[in-house]
């Protein structure tokens, strides 16, 4: 029955064809350093999911984010679970794409023909990086409000545009509920959507290139 | 590599690769279940004597609104509702307080003095002075509080949950 129902799919939608080419395709040896991509987006993917979680019961607002979650961390069965992995799956994915980008480097498998791969990698790093960023101010405590304060400033000292960059990071002068909201709105509608492209084009990429080799003595 | 005729290593791979993801899987896949379920599982109960006031206030024969709040914490939030009940004398010695929740779909009755009869805005349903049905979709007749009177003030039992 199981076997008639796939192969009824298979007929359609081409599973194996899929599968042998996503999964079955040629490498040549490696080593675990090439495993920090997948761990990457299977990182990513954990934080969509933690994430969606997390927007059943955070509210983005001055008066209500830090009770809110209070309230996941203290009111909910597992919210300490769902929130805690989303917490330290935003460190780790951070800390792995990194290294993955250092991998990348180090193997000199940035050259062609992966030159847009690498590109692509490298605005998924800054991504990244904005999620993080963006995300850091959601919990609406002291650390996260002068953590932001901090890196609007940053931003802020940009000559000339400085301060236009800041007021727009900011929604105005002052950090506030215009803040919380855009930060909000980034870090679960705009750069997911982005990241969740750019994935996507980079996973294409590495198929159709398939994988370089470690450089040996005659690279 | 000799060929082993029990397990391949690409087998063994694909085995451990799952296994280990339906554990991790199980691992966050069921404290999510609980996440969300967790707040619907929450069992609120609340009782109370709610005063009405002086029983002499209230006209004989008429049904008479009366307004009151209850507040509850529902997460992080305090949550204020707000009741609304019907007092009718049937005669000096009993009284009846309807809840004006119609027992339809819980919109709210209004008492209509023309037409002498509770009418449901939401899908006309409408009940005659005693609550009882006249005509409408409402499975059952309005719903009636447990009344006491002490030192001639009229209280009613608010139960919920």
């Amino acid at each position: 029955m199981a076997n008639k129902v796939f192969a009824w799919l298979d007929e359609r939608l081409g599973l194996t064809t899929i599968y042998n080419t996503v999964l079955d395709r040629k490498v040549p040896k490696v080593n675990w350093w090439f495993t920090l991509g997948s761990a990457s987006a299977i990182l990513f993917a954990l934080q969509a999911v933690t994430g969606m979680f997390l927007t059943i019961y955070y509210v983005p607002s001055p008066g209500q984010a830090y009770d809110s979650i209070q309230f996941i961390m203290n009111g909910v069965a597992f919210g300490w679970l769902i929130r805690g992995i989303h917490h330290w799956g935003a460190s780790l994915m951070v800390i792995f794409v990194f290294m993955h980008m250092l991998r990348t480097f180090y193997y000199a498998a940035y050259k062609y023909p992966r030159e847009f791969t690498w590109i692509t990698g490298v605005i998924l790093f800054l991504t990244t990086l904005g999620m993080g960023f963006t995300g850091y101010l959601l919990p609406w405590n002291q650390r996260a409000y002068w953590a932001t304060t901090v890196g609007t400033e940053i931003a802020g000292t940009v000559p000339f545009i400085g301060p236009f960059i800041n007021s727009v990071l900011r929604g105005g002068t002052d950090l506030s509920a215009v803040t919380l909201t855009r930060f909000f709105a980034v870090h679960i509608w705009f750069l997911p959507a982005v990241i969740g492209a750019l994935i996507g084009v980079h996973i294409y990429m590495v198929i159709k290139l398939g994988i370089s080799h470690v450089p040996d003595k005659e690279d | 590599m000799t060929k082993s005729p029990h397990l391949t290593r690409n087998n063994f791979v694909k085995g451990v690769v799952g296994v280990l993801g339906t554990i991790m899987g199980v691992v966050v896949g069921l404290p999510a279940i609980g996440y969300v379920l967790s707040p619907a599982l929450k069992k609120s109960t609340s009782e109370a004597w709610i005063p009405l006031g002086p029983l002499e206030t209230y006209p004989i024969g008429v049904p008479a609104p009366f307004n009151f709040t209850r507040t509850k914490i529902n997460g992080w939030e305090k949550t204020v509702n707000s009741y609304g009940v019907y007092v009718y004398r049937k005669n000096d010695s009993d009284t009846i307080v309807f809840s004006n929740v119609c027992t339809h779909l819980s919109c709210r009755v209004i008492w209509h003095e023309d037409l002498q009869e509770y009418l449901c805005p939401c899908h006309d349903a409408h009940f005659g002075p005693l609550g009882e049905i006249i005509s409408g979709p409402q499975p059952r007749p309005l719903d009636t509080y447990e009344t006491k009177i002490e030192e001639g003030n009229l209280f009613i039992h608010f139960v919920e949950g």
